[in-house]
């Protein structure tokens, strides 16, 4: 008997005959109800957040900053300066950008667009950070979710340079965790971000900068 | 309410449970609770240490959780959804290795700690590696894949900060959370000196310097490393996506920079809808590091082309799971997610820390874990170790009701006794007299009466020591002295007129 066989026979006698192939859920992904709760549980918790507008943005940027995070606000007319203002006070001239970013970058900052064939992590240690936008943000706990999306690159480029730079739209922020992953496609790789590298693991004394980014700075963008 | 007719009880012709092998792996203690305890609170650096560690965490949680208008409404929904999914495990688990290899990733099935650590083996030396680095992972550590990697010439790198202080102290880890809680920055900065290599000599005992340390020693190996091998806090089976959740983006690095990346999971990870994720990233960040959320977590979903590993592997782990999943009541300890909110709470584990309890899982999950993965004689006094005051189900994201838990494995262990031996045991024979004298109240009078006696035996309330056979309960604790009177005398010498005027 393989060990497939053997688990999945062990399973069956563990649990009574018959279950491994009843009541199996929809494998389509396409039908994923994502918000609900699970099947059999009479639970009912938030699936749909009651922050809108200023107040949402306001907690979104208040958790960032809780976590460390550097927030500035910008409405499409002023996010040139504060993406340029950001970049000069940290003094970045060499960024990777992902291949579609899409954003008016300053004069002073070369800029290497992440295209194939894609840079080494090596090279991509050498920069002096990064420049993406966003999938979702997540206010409730000030999180903001890269999907791999042409704006925002392989999860590489905003993994090695110590600096990331991340430009959020209103429309992208929402209030809790259960409505990032209603409109989070699982297909894509992703990674979530809640404030800079840290760790706890001394003391459980929380610590900014370890091996990701150690400085992480968000645009949020309103009209 | 059974009839005992005196005959044997015919033998139910179940298959043996397939217990986690013994001589591999990091499951068992090599000496019981009490013994290891006494000597863990004789190490008063351990106790400040814990002590200072497990209050600050236990505020963070209280203070994060307390925010949540739903919290028990998300604790029910993840014991629910956790309870669903045992109930068709091996449905899940197909449909989960369905969706990964849809997406290009290929799954493996271990059916313990050897063919599991054999399989991750032969995938290293496929790929062509001497050298691993490896995500935080209690799977991995429960099998001793690390000792089966050295055997076959392969070096793993622990990349957690913690687990790097333990792997370069040759230590072992106490929490789950925090591997080196044991350790304070003193004794962590001494570590680094002497066992890095690349450490500064002037290394201060700064967290911050410490972690800077950490970045250094390890930024080569992350930029170099072609295999990545990590554990899993979720699989969804619907979608086939894995979830690592941590803080410092060691996890981020071993799942994204090599060009082959292995995850070894035990099969009760497996969630079964993408929407359940968001019950337990709310759930599960909380619970275990105090935060809203941890700074990092990645998802992937089999190979995506052109971004991250381009061979990706998943080892399913049994181990001893489907063990205790044949115990309805044990198999609610495979809900749980690893948090270790119950160990910050417990009164025992403050004070005994993790290394204690003599297995990769530690405190009080541990207590009910362990025994049900390798049988509960092979880890018989842990389900002793709790005073039962119910700290731990009371935090538990997902409902466990771990002091239950501890009393059904208590059982389990007396019943073993029993039908191993021929003779009855001190305590069987107690528990049959008491019974005896209790079900009379002409000789349940008779023994309070008795038990007086007892008070030549103590001073100031209290007896220190009892003689054998009940020396065993005083060697621990104290017994009160019993009562000048018992409640009965006291009753009726301060009811006599209202007796009266009752006849």
């Amino acid at each position: 008997m393989s060990a497939r066989e053997e688990m999945l026979a062990r399973i069956s006698a563990a649990v009574g005959p018959g279950s491994t192939d009843s009541a199996r859920p929809s494998p389509d992904p396409g039908q994923v109800s994502a918000g609900e709760p699970a099947a059999d549980s009479a639970a009912r918790y938030r699936t749909r957040g009651q922050l809108s507008g200023p107040e949402l943005l306001d907690l979104l940027a208040g958790r960032l900053t809780d976590y460390r995070a550097l927030v500035h606000r910008a409405t499409p007319v002023t996010l040139a300066d504060e993406i340029s203002a950001a970049l000069r006070r940290r003094q970045a001239r060499r960024v990777v950008v992902p291949p579609a970013l899409r954003l008016p970058l300053p004069e002073f900052v070369t800029a290497t667009a992440d295209t194939p064939p894609v840079l080494s992590a090596a090279e991509l240690d050498a920069f002096d950070g990064v420049i993406t936008r966003a999938a979702v943000a997540i206010a409730e706990t000030g999180t903001i979710v890269l999907d791999g999306s042409p704006d925002q690159g392989r999860r590489a480029i905003s993994l090695v340079p110590d600096y990331h730079l991340c430009v959020v739209e209103a429309r992208q922020v929402v209030h809790l965790v259960p409505e990032a992953v209603e409109r989070l496609s699982a297909g894509r790789p992703l990674t979530w971000i809640s404030g800079p590298s840290a760790t706890s693991d001394i003391e459980l004394e929380r610590v900014e900068g370890v091996h990701g980014p150690r400085t992480l700075e968000v645009v949020l963008v309103s009209a | 309410m059974r009839t005992f007719l005196g005959l044997p009880a015919p033998r139910r012709s179940l298959p043996e449970p397939a217990y986690a092998p013994r001589g591999v792996g990091h499951l068992r203690a090599s000496q019981e609770f009490p013994v290891a305890a006494r000597r863990a609170l004789s190490d008063t650096q351990l106790r400040r240490n814990l002590g200072k560690a497990t209050a600050t965490i236990r505020a963070k949680r209280a203070a994060v959780v307390g925010e949540v208008p739903d919290w028990e409404e998300l604790r029910s929904a993840g014991q629910a959804i956790k309870a669903a999914t045992m109930a068709n495990l091996g449905g899940y688990l197909e449909q989960l290795e369905a969706a990964v290899t849809a997406r290009g990733g290929t799954v493996h099935w271990a059916r313990d700690a050897i063919e599991a650590n054999n399989i991750v083996t032969r995938l290293v030396q496929a790929a062509g590696a001497t050298e691993v680095v490896k995500v935080k992972s209690l799977a991995t550590d429960e099998i001793g894949l690390n000792d089966a990697l050295a055997a076959a010439g392969i070096a793993a790198y622990e990349t957690d900060l913690a687990e790097l202080i333990v792997q370069l102290g040759r230590d072992r880890p106490s929490h789950i959370l925090v591997p080196a809680i044991h350790r304070n920055r003193t004794e962590i900065r001494d570590i680094f000196v002497a066992e890095m290599g690349d450490a500064d000599p002037g290394l201060t005992d700064d967290p911050a310097a410490l972690a800077e340390a950490a970045r250094r020693h390890l930024r080569r190996k992350f930029l170099s490393a072609t295999v990545g091998i990590s554990g899993a806090n979720f699989a969804v089976a619907e979608t086939g996506t894995l979830c690592v959740v941590e803080s410092e983006g060691n996890g981020r690095m071993c799942v994204t920079l090599p060009r082959t990346l292995i995850t070894v999971m035990g099969i009760e990870k497996v969630i079964p809808r993408w929407s359940d994720l968001g019950v337990f990233l709310q759930l599960l960040p909380r619970s275990s590091t105090g935060e809203r959320m941890n700074p990092y977590t990645s998802m992937w979903t089999g190979v995506t082309p052109g971004d991250g590993p381009q061979s990706v592997h998943l080892v399913l782990l049994d181990n001893g799971r489907t063990a205790a999943l044949a115990d309805p009541v044990g198999r609610a300890a495979l809900h749980c997610i690893r948090c270790s909110a119950c160990l910050n709470v417990c009164p025992v584990y403050e004070r005994t820390g993790g290394h204690a309890y003599g297995s990769v899982y530690p405190g009080p999950i541990g207590a009910v874990l362990s025994p049900q993965l390798t049988g509960v004689e092979d880890n018989a006094s842990l389900p002793y170790a709790s005073s039962l005051c119910g700290a731990c189900y009371q935090v538990c994201p997902v409902k466990i009701d771990i002091p239950a838990l501890l009393v059904h494995l208590r059982a389990r262990h007396v019943e073993l006794q029993r039908s191993a031996r021929r003779v009855p045991s001190a305590e069987a024979i107690t528990m049959a007299a008491a019974s005896w004298v209790m079900a009379d109240p002409v000789r349940f009078a008779a023994a309070q009466a008795a038990s007086r006696s007892g008070r030549l035996l103590g001073s100031r309330g209290k007896i220190s020591a009892l003689p054998p056979p009940l020396a065993a309960w005083t060697r621990a604790r104290d017994a009160p002295v019993p009562p000048a009177q018992t409640f009965r005398q006291w009753w009726r010498s301060e009811h006599r007129d209202s007796d009266r005027d009752a006849q």
